[in-house]
């Protein structure tokens, strides 16, 4: 295996609604920025890989106009998944791994506000026996939240402990979005938005784009003397079906966790990608996290979620902290499909 | 420092344009159980499933990986889903290959799809936004003037598209798994066949399939195991892409398509494509571009691809047969067709090609683009690794 | 129309995305929804004995073909979690408050999701039995077991079984979204707005793209500087078509050219009219036509067409590497 490091990032402030920029112009300040910052020459950078989905601007090939602004001239090494961009890193570290490239770019954007996303969503389910219900993401979040409750998993309160501890966190953080302190019991007063969902145990509606650039050792201490190490990277999928599954477990963080070696030393702290508060206590748990663990200082989801960037942004909101001294290792989590379908898991280290 | 990976299984549905017989699951299912047997291996020996198809509007599904995963046995496994635009078959396969080279996993499965008949992708690829009109018919509408500018550039005869047709759907006749089968086909029957774009005429043109191709693809310790026909080794894989439309792009002999057979060919370490290549399966949906992509391959000179046709060179007893399945423009189920391209060139490395085999084919190209003309995927595969 | 506002630069307006998808069925859930027309639902057994709920051709713990052993499950089943949804949407199943729940029925080793019309939240409670009540007329769809009540609302009679097997369903596809095309394709608009057309030019390179869509995609750079460009032009390809799009209004047949205007470096897709099919050629002159500018807007459909005019064709070799 190669060594391979994060060495720079770069995301947009993430915002309730980009009206005035496409996803092109989105991209092009923050590709800008994360070249300039990665000392790599563009030129040299050996492949690209971006995530997003047709669906959140309704037209086919919304990642094939992205392409314009990277400035793929001359032709450049490059892929797409349909997935969020910490997929599109894998598929990256892998063409690293396979020795065909020693650099990559990862990009993923996403502009939610332009459809109704809990609608949109729906699109995501089994079409046969699931879409036509139009079971929205907050609903299923909800059957989730109320299995745990009702297992004794959780309190509502715990959820909205998580909710709070998350904006507060993120008031540090300028790209954030829900940010402030907010007092529990007064949020328990609020009403259930779908019970026993309530406002501030889901993420926000949100616009905004993220770019990485990883090398492989060589290059990376060449580029850069702060590299971020992805000391390892695994991916699981559990089942689509949520009636065929225990929703209060999240079966495929931990096989992907197990994999990932997180519980080998201890970290500093973790980026989780859980959008509903209790999702939080699920990933905790499946990745062995104490107590004790800072989880999302960025604010993570509850404070900005901007769909597949989100995961793609906890691996490089550990990469920011890392830099900032703020720790020198993290676990980042990024999450996809309905109630934390496929899950992935990062280990990260700084020097 | 890349593993060897080869393809020790293959797999793909019977293509038509309408697979009511099947849902989406059954389809992927199909070509999957399919590319098993062949390979001799159980769900259970699968470490990863990567998954393509081309755009989502096609299906009116959202990422719909995500549901299909588990039909194909990837409960607690990693599964990627990969979407290159046309390319996106052949992406798909590389992207699993080189989840082999890089020693993460031993055995991949890869499966790419599309189910066209439940919706029309005429309308899906010319969705009109507000502020725009829509103009441009579908890939014909794209892809015509293209072929238009070629044939100035190039002088070449008005009757290679004729040619291309009359060859691809003779070997389709070959292929038992092809959709689109006319026994009595002939030179006028195509001549004949009405105009869509001009120069484009019907049988000139690709149909609307639904159907599947899977491929498991191991490493060396699980190719060495005794299959019923060995393992076609992975010699390179290359992807290239350049934008849609740029000041003084040439979208006819797209830079993209040149570079990348180029580096492909060096990493193979090919030096004249033409003599050292056994054949070539490539991504032709309308008749033309098999010469335009003759060129692009590097395996005419510019403005003479042409030639290769005329002379019978592409012919599946020619120096270079070319789309010996009868290619795309026999079948075309979108998402599926590259990766169907790259399982020929292997299925005839392995001589599992039957009647359309090439006789001793020991190194074989496969090629898929997309996008308008800016998405490359290709890669070499051969008898022995390389 | 484009419903545009006028204070800002960045345009925007309402696109739909709407299709009618036909889905073909496969033999496993075809039984299954052939069943729920007949007031039954079935489930399938797998090879470890498990009963899947919806019915699934595969396991999904294995990959492995589930048997061919269809089991009747329910009517009634236990509420396994729910989630009160007090503000139902357009696209829910009940207009009235309800719960989404999932549904172990009688007989099942998996949960259904469904919806439960218990009137109000206070009234549902994990390990409560419900029982289906049934669509009065049949979609073919999994609406055709309408909804859940309380069991002890009591069981419903099942509708009639159907003459035929349901082998598709139609699936109605309908996505509401405010597309806004961006900042430099807003200002092209504005400029067509008034008849004008304002290509912008590259800040690395200065071609003009003509029309712009955010970045010069070569350099990956902005195209700050406008630049006014001609109505008139020269046809670089072209196509006749005849074939009909169901995107495109457009008599048949009918010609597209990639169109190059004086000034800019970059073709895009024109309607050629007002000319003989047998006539349109590459190096052809051509120029906009606009439509009366009462009617113009925010839309490249201000230009009607472009018709040929009287000037000298340009030479191939003049166009070649704009084609």
């Amino acid at each position: 295996m190669r060594d391979v490091a994060i060495v720079s990032y770069a995301q947009t402030q993430f915002v309730r609604s980009e009206r005035d920029q496409n996803e092109v112009e989105m991209l092009m300040p923050v590709i800008k920025e994360a070249v300039d910052n990665s000392g790599i020459p563009k030129q040299e950078i050996g492949f690209t890989c971006s995530g997003s989905t047709d669906y959140l601007s309704g037209q086919s090939f919304a990642f094939v106009m992205a392409v314009d602004a990277v400035g793929a001239w001359p032709p450049i090494n490059e892929s797409h998944v349909e997935m969020d961009g910490a997929w599109a890193l894998y598929e990256a570290w892998i063409k690293i791994q396979c020795g065909e490239a020693d650099s990559a770019m990862v990009f993923s954007f996403g502009r939610s506000s332009m459809g109704e996303t809990a609608e949109t969503l729906t699109l995501q389910l089994d079409p046969y026996t699931l879409a036509p219900l139009n079971a929205d993401a907050i609903s299923l979040a909800a059957l989730q939240a109320r299995a745990g409750l009702d297992a004794g998993k959780w309190t509502e309160r715990d959820m909205a402990e998580v909710a709070a501890r998350c904006r507060a966190q993120a008031k540090s953080n300028p790209d954030a979005q829900v940010t402030g302190d907010f007092d529990v019991d007064k949020l328990l007063t609020d009403p259930y938005l779908v019970s026993p969902l309530r406002k501030h145990d889901c993420p926000p509606v949100s616009d905004g784009a993220a770019v990485m650039i990883i090398a492989a050792e060589g290059a990376a201490h060449k580029a850069t003397n702060k590299p971020v190490w992805i000391r390892s990277l695994e991916h699981r999928l559990d089942s689509h079906q949520p009636g065929g599954r225990d929703l209060t477990t999240s079966p495929s963080t931990k096989l992907a966790g197990k994999a990932a070696g997180v519980h080998k030393t201890a970290v500093d702290f973790a980026e989780l990608h859980t959008p509903f508060s209790h999702q939080e206590i699920i990933v905790r748990e499946a990745l062995g996290l104490g107590k004790d663990t800072l989880v999302n200082p960025s604010g993570g989801p509850l404070a900005a979620n901007p769909l597949m960037v989100a995961g793609l942004a906890r691996l490089g909101e550990s990469a920011r902290r890392i830099w900032g001294g703020h720790g020198s290792r993290a676990i980042a989590h990024a999450t996809s499909g309905p109630c934390l379908q496929q899950n992935l898991v990062c280990v990260l280290e700084g020097e | 420092m890349a593993e060897h990976a080869a393809v020790i299984g293959i797999g793909q549905t019977d293509f038509d344009a309408k697979r009511v017989d099947v849902s989406q699951v059954g389809l992927i299912r199909e070509a999957a159980q399919r590319a098993l047997e062949d390979a001799q291996l159980s769900w259970s020996d699968i470490d990863a499933v990567v998954i393509g198809k081309a755009p989502d509007l096609f299906e009116g599904v959202m990422m719909p990986e995500l549901f299909l995963a588990e039909a194909l046995g990837c409960v607690g496994k990693p599964m990627l889903r990969v979407h290159t635009a046309g390319s996106v078959g052949g992406s798909t396969a590389i992207v699993a290959a080189s989840l082999v080279q890089s020693g993460i996993h031993k055995r991949v499965l890869t499966v790419a799809y599309e189910k066209q008949s439940e919706s029309n992708a005429m309308w899906a690829l010319s969705i009109k936004l507000p502020f725009s009109q829509t103009l441009v018919a579908g890939a014909g509408g794209f892809f015509a003037p293209l072929i238009r500018g070629y044939m100035q550039r190039s002088g070449a005869p008005d009757d290679t598209g004729i040619r291309v047709a009359l060859k691809d759907r003779l070997n389709a006749l070959k292929n038992p798994v092809a959709h689109l089968k006319l026994p009595d086909v002939d030179f006028d029957m195509i001549a004949n066949s009405p105009m869509l774009w001009d120069p484009v005429r019907y049988l000139e043109t690709c149909p609307s399939s639904d159907g599947a191709c899977a491929l498991v693809i191991g490493n060396k310790e699980s190719a060495a195991q005794e299959r019923s026909a060995p393992p076609a080794w992975i010699h390179a894989t290359q992807m290239k892409t350049e934008p849609t439309m740029f000041a003084k792009r040439d979208q006819v002999m797209p830079q993209a398509g040149l570079d990348c057979s180029a580096e492909l060919y060096k990493k193979a370490g090919i030096t004249d494509p033409r003599k050292e290549i056994d054949c070539a399966e490539i991504y032709v949906p309308f008749s033309w571009f098999e010469p335009m992509w003759m060129e692009n391959l590097h395996f005419a000179p510019i403005g003479e691809g042409w030639r290769m046709t005329y002379e019978g060179a592409t012919a599946l007893d020619g120096d270079l047969p070319v789309n010996m399945s009868g290619g795309v423009l026999s079948t075309n189920a979108i998402g599926a067709s590259g990766m169907v391209r790259f399982a020929e060139a292997a299925m005839q490395v392995r001589g599992q090609a039957g009647e359309h085999q090439v006789d001793g084919a020991r190194k074989a190209v496969g090629h898929a683009y997309g996008g308008g003309s800016q998405y490359f995927s290709m890669w070499i595969v051969g008898d022995q690794p390389l | 129309m484009n419903q545009a506002s006028q204070e800002q630069t960045a345009l925007s307006a309402p696109h739909i995305l709407e299709y009618d998808y036909r889905r073909s069925l496969g033999p496993v859930l075809s039984r299954f929804f052939t069943g729920l027309r007949a007031g039954k639902i079935h489930g399938i057994k797998t090879q470890s004995g498990r009963v899947l709920v919806p019915p699934a051709e595969y396991d999904p713990e294995t990959g492995e073909a589930t048997t061919d052993e269809f089991v009747e499950v329910g009517p009634g089943g236990v509420v396994e979690t729910w989630a009160w949804v007090e503000s139902p949407r357009a696209s829910h199943p009940l207009s009235q408050p309800f719960a989404f729940a999932l549904i172990k029925l009688d007989g099942a080793d998996t949960a259904l999701l469904h919806a439960v019309d218990a009137g109000e939240a206070s009234q549902m409670e994990t390990g409560m039995r419900v029982t289906p009540r049934w669509a009065e007329e049949s979609q073919g769809s999994i609406k055709d077991l309408s909804h859940f009540v309380p069991e002890a609302e009591g069981n419903a009679d099942a509708p009639h079984p159907p003459a035929e097997a349901t082998t598709d369903i139609v699936t109605p596809v309908h996505v509401e979204y405010t597309y806004s095309p961006g900042k430099a394709a807003s200002r092209y608009l504005h400029g067509l707005k008034e008849g004008k057309i304002v290509g912008q030019a590259s800040d690395s390179s200065g071609l003009v793209y003509v029309p712009p869509r955010g970045a010069c995609p070569r350099d990956g750079v902005p195209t700050s500087r406008e630049v006014e460009v001609s109505s008139k032009g020269t046809v670089v390809t072209l196509t006749i078509v005849r074939v009909p799009s169901e995107n495109i209004k457009v008599e048949l047949p009918y010609c597209t050219a990639n169109i190059l205007l004086d000034g800019a470096d970059q073709s895009f897709t024109g309607l050629l009219q007002e000319c003989n099919l047998d006539e349109v050629r590459i190096g052809m002159r051509v120029e906009a036509v606009w439509r009366d500018p009462s009617e113009w807007d925010y839309s490249s459909e201000n230009i009607k067409h472009f018709r040929p005019i009287d000037e000298p064709d340009v030479p191939f070799e003049e166009i070649k590497e704009y084609c």
